[in-house]
C-alpha cells in the first residue's frame, strides 16, 4: 500500500470576495504517511482542508483520489471518500455519551449501541485509544473529547485523516500519546494529513511536510532532510531568528498581590480555588495550563470584571507606595484610583475591541469619558491611531477601517498598542499570539520585553509551553482554578509544567512559593 | 463504496451563493434605489391590473393624491404629506437609539399613546386654568415624562433580570390601548368619543396647521444625527450596542446606559405622541398612532440608523401610502388595497439586502469545456 497516492489535489484555487485563500495549490498526499501542512495562520491551510472534507467547494482545479477525479460537494461526499476531518473545535453533543455522539448521524439500519459499542472499543484497542464509550461529553477532559472525534471518523470507515491543529489544545505528555496513536495508523497504511504550524511537532511526527504561504503552494520537502531554519524560510518566504529575548529582572519590588482569592461562577461552579501569587515589577510572569482552567476569571479578578468570594487583590502603588485594594471596585474606580492597569482578554474583538468600529474609536475606548463635555473628542484618539499604524506597522487602509476587517495580526497590534498607550505599572495580556504570524508574534514578545524593562509588571497568559519556558521570567501553573506550582522559568522544561497543568488534587500537597 | 463512487456524475452545483467582501457605498446604495424604483413600478403595475386604469394614469392619480395641485400653487397636500411623514420619522428617531444599542423596542405605538394620553388630559384638565403659554410648557413636560416611564419599564426589568424586551414593550402598547380605551369611555361620557379640544393646540404659522410638528421633527433630526454620532452617550450606546463584554471591560455601566437609552426613546415616542393629540387631532382615540410604531421599526433599519437617511426612507413610504390609497379611492378599493402595497414595497426593499450582503454566482460555462 505504501507510496500509493491516496489523495492528489491539481491546481486547487478558491477565493473568498477578493482575498485568494488558496491559489493553485498542487499536493500529494500517499496512503502510509503522514503529511504535515505548515504554514502560517492565514495562509490557507483550513480553507485548503475544508475543500477535502467538502465543506467549501474549489472554484478552480480538481481533487483526485486513489488517482480517480472526485467531486465533494458536501461533508457527506466527502465521507463517501473515506475522508475524515478532525476540527480544531470539537463538534460533539455534551450530553450523550462517548458511543452515541460517535454513532450519530450514520445511516446504517438500525440504531444498535451494544454492537456499535463493541466496535468501537475493537477500533480502540487496534490503535491504542483509551476510552470510556459510557462517559458522557460534558465531564470530558478536551484530550479525551479529541478522541472521541478522532474514533468517530475512524469508527466511519475513513481512511484519509486530516486533523486541523489536533496539539493545540494538549499536554506534552498529551501530544506524544496522540502522536504515538498517528503513528500506528499510519503504520496500518492510512493517509494521515495534519495541519500545524508548529515546527518541532512537524519534525517529530510527519514524513513529508508541505509549505504554504498567503495561499501559495511553496513545497513538499522530506521531514528526514530538511531542519527548522529551512521550515521557517520557506514559511514565511525570509530568514528569522526564532529566539525570544529574556533579559535579568532589575530592581524588582511586588507590585500586585493576590491574597488568596476564591471565585464562583453563575452555577456555583468555584473557577477559582484559593489562589495566591505576587507579580512583581520588570518581570514578566507567565501562566500556564489546560484552557478554560481559571485563567480567565484570574485576570476579569484583577481587572474589577469579577466578583470575589474570599480573598483580596493588592495593588502598590510605584509613585506614592501605598498599598490599595482592588477588591469589589469596578474598572472605572479601579482606573479612578490612579492604579495604571491594562489589560488585553483572550477575547479581541468581543471584549477588548469593537469590530463594527474603525481604529479611532476603538482607541477612544479608554479615553473618552475624560473630561466634562456632553460630547466626544476624537483629535486625541485619532493622533494616537496614527501612531500606532506608524510605530507597530499596522496594515490597514486607514485609521477609518473597521477593525474586524483587519487581519488577527494587525487586530492585536491595535489592541495591545492601546493598551501599552496608557503607561501601564501592571500589563495582563492573555494568548497575545493566538492566530498570529510569526513576525507578528515576535512584535508582540519585544513590546512585552520593552515594557519589563521599564519596569512594568507583566502576567502573561499563553498556551504554547515553548514560548512560555522561553518568554517569562516566573511560570505559574494552573489546574482547575488551584495553583499547582510556580517554577522558574529559566530553569524548568516544558515537561514539568506539562505534568503540573494535569496534576490532580489527590498528588498531596501543592508546592505553591507564592 | 467504490461503485458509488464511480458513478456519481460530476456536476458543480448550479448556483452559488457567496459571502460578499464589504461593497463599496455607492454600490449598496445603487441597489437600494434601483430596488425603490422596480418597486415603484411593480406597485404601479399592479395597481394598474387590479383598477384597469392606465400605467401613466396610475401615477398621475398617485401624484395629485400626495401633492394635490401643488403646481397650480396650492400647498395644502404638501404640507399634509410633510405632516404624515414628520410622525412616522419622529417614531423612527425615537427607536434608533434603542435600536442602536440593540434592545428591540417594539413599544412605540404604546409609547407615543400615553405622551398623547398626557397631552389630551393636560388639555381637558387645566385648559381653562392656565395661560397658553404654560399650558404648552405642561403638555410638553407630562408628555415627555409619559412616554419615557412606558421605555424606562421594561428597560428597567431587562437591566436587572434579563427579561425579554421584544415581548415586554410589546404587553404595555396593549396596556396603553386599554388605559386610552377606558380614559376615552370616561371622558367622553360613554360615547367613545372625545370631541376635539380648541385649548392648549399648537399654533398654526402662516395658515399652516402642522407647521410646528414639522419643525419640531426637523430639528429632532439633527439633534438626533448628532447625539448619536458626536456625543458620548452615543458613543456608549455604540459599544453597549455591540459588544456588552467591551463596554464592561471598558468600565461603562451597561444597566445604567439602558435605562437611560430608553427614557431617551420612550420621550421622543412621548414627544410623537403629544404632536399627534396637540398638533394634529385635538383628540385622542386607541387608534390614534395607527400601527406606524411598527412601521417605524422597518424606518430605522432600511435607514441605517442614520436619521437622514430615514428621512428619505420615510417620504417614499408616506408617498406609497398615500398616494395608492388614493388610486384605491378612486377604484373604490379600499384603504386595505395600499396597506399591501406599502407591505409590498418594504419587503423588497428589506430583500434587496440580502443581495448587498450576498452574490449570486452561476456555474460558469467555461469550465465544463476544460473538463
Amino acid at each position: 500500500m505504501a507510496t500509493q497516492p491516496a489523495i492528489e489535489l491539481k491546481n486547487i484555487t478558491k477565493k473568498f470576495g477578493k482575498v485568494v485563500a488558496n491559489k493553485n495549490v498542487n499536493l500529494t498526499a500517499n496512503r502510509g504517511e503522514i503529511l504535515s501542512i505548515l504554514g502560517e495562520n492565514g495562509s490557507g491551510k483550513t480553507t485548503l482542508m475544508n475543500m477535502i472534507s467538502g465543506i467549501y467547494f474549489p472554484d478552480e482545479g480538481e481533487i483526485r483520489i486513489d488517482g480517480k477525479e472526485a467531486l465533494i460537494a458536501s461533508p457527506k461526499d466527502a465521507f463517501d471518500y473515506k475522508i475524515g476531518m478532525i476540527h480544531q473545535h470539537f463538534k460533539l453533543v455534551d450530553v450523550f455519551s462517548a458511543a452515541e455522539n460517535i454513532v450519530l448521524g450514520i445511516e446504517d439500519g438500525k440504531y444498535n449501541l451494544k454492537k456499535s459499542t463493541d466496535d468501537i472499543k475493537r477500533i480502540s484497542a487496534q490503535y491504542g485509544f483509551n476510552l470510556d464509550t459510557e462517559k458522557k461529553i460534558y465531564t470530558m477532559s478536551v484530550s479525551e473529547k479529541q478522541t472521541v472525534e478522532i474514533i468517530k471518523v475512524l469508527y466511519r470507515g475513513a481512511d484519509i485523516l486530516i486533523l486541523d491543529e489536533p496539539t493545540a489544545v494538549l499536554t506534552p505528555q498529551e501530544t506524544e500519546k496522540l502522536f504515538d496513536i498517528l503513528r500506528r495508523m499510519r503504520d496500518d497504511g492510512k493517509c494521515i494529513i495534519i495541519i500545524t504550524h508548529k515546527l518541532h511537532e512537524v519534525l517529530s511526527l510527519s514524513d513529508k511536510v508541505a509549505v504554504l504561504r498567503k495561499g501559495e503552494y511553496i513545497g513538499t520537502v522530506n521531514t528526514a532532510e530538511t531542519n527548522e531554519s529551512e521550515l521557517t524560510e520557506m514559511m514565511v518566504g525570509k530568514k528569522i531568528d526564532l529566539n525570544i529575548e529574556r533579559s535579568v529582572p532589575e530592581n524588582t519590588e511586588d507590585r500586585l498581590v493576590v491574597n488568596s482569592i476564591t471565585c464562583v461562577d453563575r452555577v456555583g461552579t468555584t473557577v477559582l480555588d484559593n489562589v495566591s501569587f505576587t507579580a512583581k515589577s520588570g518581570e514578566i510572569l507567565g501562566i500556564a495550563g489546560i484552557a478554560g482552567s481559571g485563567q480567565r476569571e484570574l485576570l476579569e479578578s484583577i481587572a474589577g470584571l469579577q466578583r470575589l468570594e474570599y480573598g483580596d487583590i493588592f495593588y502598590f502603588d510605584p509613585q506614592t507606595g501605598k498599598k490599595e485594594s482592588l477588591r469589589d471596585k469596578t474598572p472605572m474606580q479601579i482606573r479612578n484610583m490612579g492604579v495604571r492597569l491594562s489589560f488585553v482578554p483572550e477575547d479581541r474583538l468581543g471584549m477588548g475591541l469593537v469590530g463594527n468600529m474603525d481604529i479611532v474609536d476603538n482607541m477612544m475606548l479608554r479615553s473618552y469619558s475624560k473630561g466634562r463635555s456632553f460630547f466626544l473628542k476624537r483629535k486625541p484618539p485619532k493622533d494616537l491611531a496614527m501612531k500606532i499604524i506608524n510605530d507597530l506597522e499596522v496594515v490597514t487602509p486607514s485609521a477609518n477601517t473597521p477593525v474586524r476587517r483587519l487581519s488577527g495580526g494587525n487586530v492585536q497590534k491595535v489592541l495591545v498598542g492601546r493598551e501599552i498607550a496608557a503607561s501601564p505599572t501592571v500589563l495582563m495580556v492573555a494568548y497575545p499570539v493566538r492566530g498570529l504570524d510569526i513576525n507578528s508574534s515576535y512584535m508582540i514578545y519585544n513590546l512585552l520585553n520593552e515594557q519589563k524593562k521599564q519596569g512594568v509588571a507583566i502576567i502573561f497568559v499563553g498556551e504554547d509551553l515553548d514560548v512560555l519556558v522561553e518568554l517569562c521570567d516566573r511560570i505559574m501553573v494552573i489546574g482547575s482554578g488551584k495553583i499547582n506550582g510556580i517554577v522558574d522559568g529559566r530553569t524548568t522544561t516544558k515537561e514539568e509544567i506539562g505534568l503540573l497543568m494535569t496534576k490532580s488534587d489527590s498528588d498531596g500537597k501543592e508546592n505553591d512559593n507564592g | 463504496m467504490a461503485d458509488k463512487t464511480a458513478v456519481k456524475k460530476h456536476h458543480e452545483p448550479l448556483i452559488h451563493i457567496v459571502k460578499r467582501d464589504d461593497i463599496p457605498e455607492w454600490q449598496a446604495w445603487l441597489i437600494r434605489g434601483a430596488t425603490i424604483i422596480v418597486a415603484l413600478i411593480f406597485v404601479g403595475f399592479l395597481s394598474m391590473l387590479v383598477t384597469e386604469k392606465g400605467f401613466f394614469e396610475t401615477y398621475k392619480i398617485m401624484f395629485s393624491g400626495v401633492f394635490g395641485r401643488l403646481l397650480q400653487g396650492s400647498t395644502k397636500m404638501l404640507w399634509k404629506y410633510l405632516q404624515e411623514i414628520a410622525i412616522l420619522l419622529c417614531l423612527a428617531l425615537a427607536l434608533t437609539p434603542a435600536f442602536k444599542m440593540k434592545f428591540w423596542n417594539c413599544g412605540a405605538e404604546g409609547q407615543a399613546l400615553m405622551g398623547g394620553l398626557a397631552s389630551i388630559f393636560c388639555m381637558i384638565e387645566f385648559g381653562e386654568k392656565l395661560s397658553y403659554g404654560a399650558l404648552i410648557a405642561v403638555i410638553c413636560i407630562t408628555s415627555i415624562i409619559a412616554g419615557a416611564v412606558w421605555g424606562i419599564i421594561p428597560a428597567i426589568f431587562k437591566a436587572l433580570f434579563n427579561t425579554n424586551e421584544t415581548l415586554f414593550t410589546l404587553m404595555m402598547n396593549y396596556i396603553a390601548t386599554q388605559i386610552i380605551a377606558y380614559y376615552v369611555y370616561i371622558e367622553g361620557g360613554g360615547s367613545n368619543v372625545i370631541n376635539p379640544v380648541s385649548v392648549g393646540n399648537f399654533p398654526a404659522v402662516g395658515n399652516n396647521d402642522y407647521f410646528v410638528n414639522i419643525i419640531t421633527v426637523a430639528v429632532i433630526t439633527v439633534v438626533m444625527y448628532i447625539y448619536l454620532k458626536y456625543s458620548k452617550q452615543g458613543y456608549e450606546i455604540s459599544v453597549v450596542g455591540e459588544s456588552q463584554n467591551t463596554a464592561k471591560y471598558i468600565g461603562i455601566n451597561v444597566k445604567k446606559v439602558i435605562i437611560r437609552t430608553m427614557a431617551v426613546s420612550g420621550a421622543l415616542c412621548g414627544v410623537t405622541g403629544m404632536l399627534l393629540v396637540a398638533g394634529k387631532d385635538h383628540s385622542i382615540n386607541t387608534n390614534l398612532v395607527g400601527g406606524q410604531g411598527f412601521t417605524a421599526i422597518l424606518m430605522s433599519w432600511l435607514g441605517q440608523f442614520n436619521p437622514f437617511i430615514m428621512v428619505v426612507m420615510t417620504a417614499i413610504v408616506v408617498f406609497l401610502k398615500i398616494g395608492v390609497a388614493k388610486v384605491a379611492d378612486s377604484s373604490f378599493l379600499n384603504s386595505s388595497f395600499s396597506e399591501i402595497m406599502v407591505g409590498i414595497v418594504i419587503l423588497m426593499l428589506v430583500g434587496c439586502e440580502f443581495f448587498i450582503q450576498y452574490s449570486i454566482r452561476f456555474r460558469r460555462k467555461n469550465k465544463e469545456v476544460a473538463k
